[in-house]
């Protein structure tokens, strides 16, 4: 039954069926978000994302500081993959400034950011689980983020924030007994993720409810501009790592993982998958690492950049983060732009959760690997 | 760690307790005792040992602790002992109680945690009580809009009907609080309660999420009353009547679940359902809809609400154990009660004490009590088990396995408990009984 307004009041048609929901900012399963939902009955007519809420002007701030000064406040925005967001910028301010970075330190900052992958998919995959109200997958990641955690804290000497890679190379070499411990840790932890397998993934109650939920077909997920695990969870073959390899990638043993399904199930499996490949990696990495040798190529004091531009894009947990930096002979630059790719993926959020139940609202959205600090940046 | 004020005296301390003391005899005597005594002149005065129990007489007997027995003994036989402590709220409450904590350490070891640790010196063993302060010094916050009356009336309903629940379980032969003829229809009765309650608390707090948490609720439970229902039948069927004692007596042979374990299995899920516990605790789906109907709760209301959930728990589990797994049917491992100390008294030191009318509590209803608690723990550790390994399902999937598939096992269940009727099996008459 639809409600007649007044003249001049023809914004909308109200129906009374329909209630709005205000999912967010103090939600328990919104993030620093809000999302604004409207259901009939149980099943939501439309979505509208509604993010930034966390905007804090990185861009507008590195324009203010030299390309060392730059470094601790551009992963703040995501403080547990940080090396993964400062790696693109590593790499444009070399190119930038013409740095050749020493071998070993290229193979120690591969290590840095697939241990921080790992940290971040065992963050999302904890907040996964008790989404879907599963208490025990909410306590297992983030009691075994700790062991890299520690490795990480063993390499750079902070828990979260790291600020490990710098223009040039890595802040300071390993520790010395770090290739056994991260061995060690690595294998470990390769066991404990076999058990999540079993306590959640192959969950009959859990495939029941994301299996077929919120599909994304793979020429929606390439028109929509998706990236990352959402991007590979709908059948294409697109990894940073392996089409543009930077670094030592290309050296290194690894798959990508691709599943066709598009649904729900599929978006939440294939960063579990992934944290497998990082285990390759950082394995690999630390049997073809040359095990002495400088890490950091000494940066002239306040260096400065050419009339220059330059965009260089990484695979993170997230997606694709690419950062496309103007410099005009300061030493500050010109211009940081980020791409992120929690803010790609948000776009195809309406799409998919239009028509879907309210129920399945919590797995779509987490589904979509968003962390809504690095999407407002 | 020092928690002492830096201004304390412990002269001035003692001094303080001392006018306290002081104080409390002066108003005791000068405004208690009289009204005690006002009291009395107008109600009857009980018979205990062909004695009228005056309370000088009350007061002699409490200074020898032979002559008390008779009056606790007289106490322990009236109803309001039966409703506040034994088989009644005292007793649901404690082990309601120990369930939270056991929860709580169960789901910490499933989860690779300690759980509570620090309050109390033992595993966090205090952490409940803590955790009961805390709700009790909370401001109780009412939404401005809110239908006052009921919404204060919500919490005080939910254990209410908790309650009642509680008071039909029977623990021990004779010990239950009341035991109607049609015990089992009193029970659906009581459930039917819930779904009300909760509508009508998620109505009145006139908020979106405890309005589709509240619906939600009552699809869930109307859905699985049903089954629940139609689950039961079976045994009714069987042991030939409604009375939850006479169920109870009725397998002193054989427990109910050996023959009907379909109609137990159905019986355990819709448990799970009723008590909004994982995996049907879609109501309170934080990741959707907040906390579902309880999200206006705050402070002590919603410490009410989780008593009676918890007494809800237990009275569940004793029902399924009652029903299905032989009440307080079990072998008799209680000691009998050493009879030279009632009929010659007990020697301690210089003191020979007697006990007229002992023994308070006969061995059998200990005994039934002990395995009825038993049997108990075990059912609630089974409902608890599940939190730990499922995650929450969708509100589509909860119905249509409570419509679909529920109701065609319970119909299966009913049709074996005719089977087993109507061969000569088992029920009235049959070779097995």
């Amino acid at each position: 039954m639809t409600t007649q307004l007044p003249p001049g009041m023809h914004l909308e048609t109200v129906d009374d069926k329909i209630m709005t929901l205000n999912v967010g900012p103090q939600h328990p399963g919104s993030g620093h978000m809000r999302l604004i939902i409207k259901v009939d009955g149980d099943y939501i007519v439309s979505c509208d994302p509604d993010p930034g809420y966390v905007h804090r002007g990185e861009e507008k701030m590195a324009e203010y500081r030299n390309y060392i000064q730059n470094i601790p406040h551009l992963e703040r925005p995501v403080i547990h993959d940080s090396s993964n967001i400062l790696y693109p910028y590593c790499l444009g301010v070399e190119e930038l400034l013409g740095i050749e970075v020493p071998e070993r330190a290229k193979y120690i900052r591969v290590i840095a950011a697939e241990l921080n992958r790992c940290i971040y998919i065992l963050y999302w995959l904890a907040i996964y689980g008790i989404f879907l109200g599963h208490s025990t997958m909410f306590m297992w990641p983030a009691g075994d983020r700790e062991l890299f955690i520690d490795l990480l804290e063993a390499m750079s000497g902070a828990r979260v924030t790291h600020a490990y890679l710098v223009p040039g190379g890595v802040r300071n070499d390993l520790p010395s007994n770090f290739e056994e411990r991260c061995l060690r840790q690595v294998e470990y932890f390769e066991k404990r993720l076999k058990e999540y397998e079993a306590v959640f993934y192959q969950n009959p109650l859990l495939r029941a409810r994301t299996e077929g939920s919120g599909i994304l077909s793979r020429t929606d997920a390439i028109r929509l501009g998706t990236t990352g695990s959402v991007l590979r969870a709908s059948g294409v073959d697109f990894d940073v790592r392996k089409k543009e390899p930077y670094d030592v990638y290309e050296n290194l043993d690894f798959q990508t993982i691709v599943l066709k399904e598009g649904d729900s199930y599929a978006r939440s499996r294939v960063p579990y998958l992934e944290m497998f490949e990082s285990c390759r990696i950082i394995k690999d990495a630390l049997k073809k690492m040359p095990k002495s040798g400088s890490v950091r190529t000494k940066l002239k004091p306040n260096p400065k950049g050419g009339n220059d531009e330059v965009y260089r894009r990484i695979e993170s947990g997230r997606g694709a983060i690419g950062y496309y930096i103007v410099s005009n002979n300061r030493p500050e630059p010109y211009r940081v732009k980020i791409s992120v790719g929690s803010f790609r993926n948000l776009i195809c959020m309406p799409y998919l959760l239009k028509g879907e139940k309210l129920g399945n609202m919590p797995a779509v959205y987490w589904g979509l690997n968003y962390w809504p600090v690095e999407a407002d940046r | 760690m020092s928690t002492i004020a830096p201004q304390f005296r412990l002269s001035r301390f003692i001094g303080s307790l001392f006018d306290l003391i002081f104080w409390v005899i002066l108003i005791f005597s000068l405004v208690g005792l009289p009204i005690v005594f006002i009291v009395l002149f107008y109600i009857k005065l009980p018979v205990i040992n062909n004695q009228l129990m005056t309370p000088y007489l009350a007061m002699t007997w409490m200074a020898d602790p032979s002559r008390t027995l008779p009056i606790v003994k007289n106490f322990m036989h009236t109803t309001i002992f039966k409703v506040m402590a034994f088989p009644g709220f005292g007793f649901a409450a404690l082990l309601a109680a120990a369930t939270i904590f056991v929860e709580r350490k169960f789901l910490a070891k499933i989860q690779l945690r300690v759980g509570p640790l620090y309050c109390g010196k033992i595993e966090g063993i205090l952490q409940l009580m803590g955790d009961g302060f805390k709700l009790m010094s909370k401001e109780i916050i009412i939404p401005a809009k809110a239908d006052k009356p009921i919404f204060w009336l919500g919490p005080l309903l939910f254990v209410g009907a908790a309650g009642a629940f509680v008071s039909l379980i029977p623990v021990a032969p004779g010990w239950v609080v009341a035991n109607p003829n049609v015990g089992l229809l009193a029970v659906f009765a009581v459930i039917g309660f819930f779904p009300i309650i909760a509508v009508l608390t998620a109505w009145a707090a006139n908020s979106k999420w405890t309005f589709i948490g509240g619906l939600r609720a009552l699809h869930q439970m109307v859905a699985f009353e049903i089954p629940l229902i139609l689950s039961l039948l079976g045994v009714v069927i069987l042991s030939g009547s409604l009375n939850l004692s006479q169920i109870v007596v009725s397998q002193e042979h054989f427990w109910w679940i050996a023959f009907l374990p379909i109609g137990a299995i159905v019986f355990f899920i819709t448990i799970l359902a009723e008590l909004e516990r994982v995996p049907f605790d879609l109501p309170e789906a934080e990741s959707e809809i907040v906390a579902g109907w309880l999200t206006e709760f705050s402070g002590m209301m919603y410490g009410l609400i989780q008593l009676g959930t918890y007494l809800k728990l237990y009275a569940f589990a004793g029902l399924f154990v009652v029903l299905f797994l032989g009440g307080w049917n079990g072998p008799m491992v209680w000691p009998p009660f050493p009879q030279d100390i009632v009929t010659q008294g007990i020697t301690i030191g210089p003191v020979t004490a007697k006990f007229p009318g002992l023994p308070l509590f006969d061995q059998e209803m200990l005994n039934g009590t002990l395995w009825f608690v038993i049997k108990t723990v075990g059912v609630i550790l089974l409902i608890l088990l599940p939190r730990g390994v499922f995650p929450r399902v969708r509100i589509d999937m909860i119905l249509h396995t409570g419509w679909y598939k529920l109701i065609g096992l319970a119909f299966i269940n009913i049709f074996i408990a005719l089977g087993l009727l109507y061969a000569g099996v088992l029920g009235p008459g049959g070779f097995l009984q």
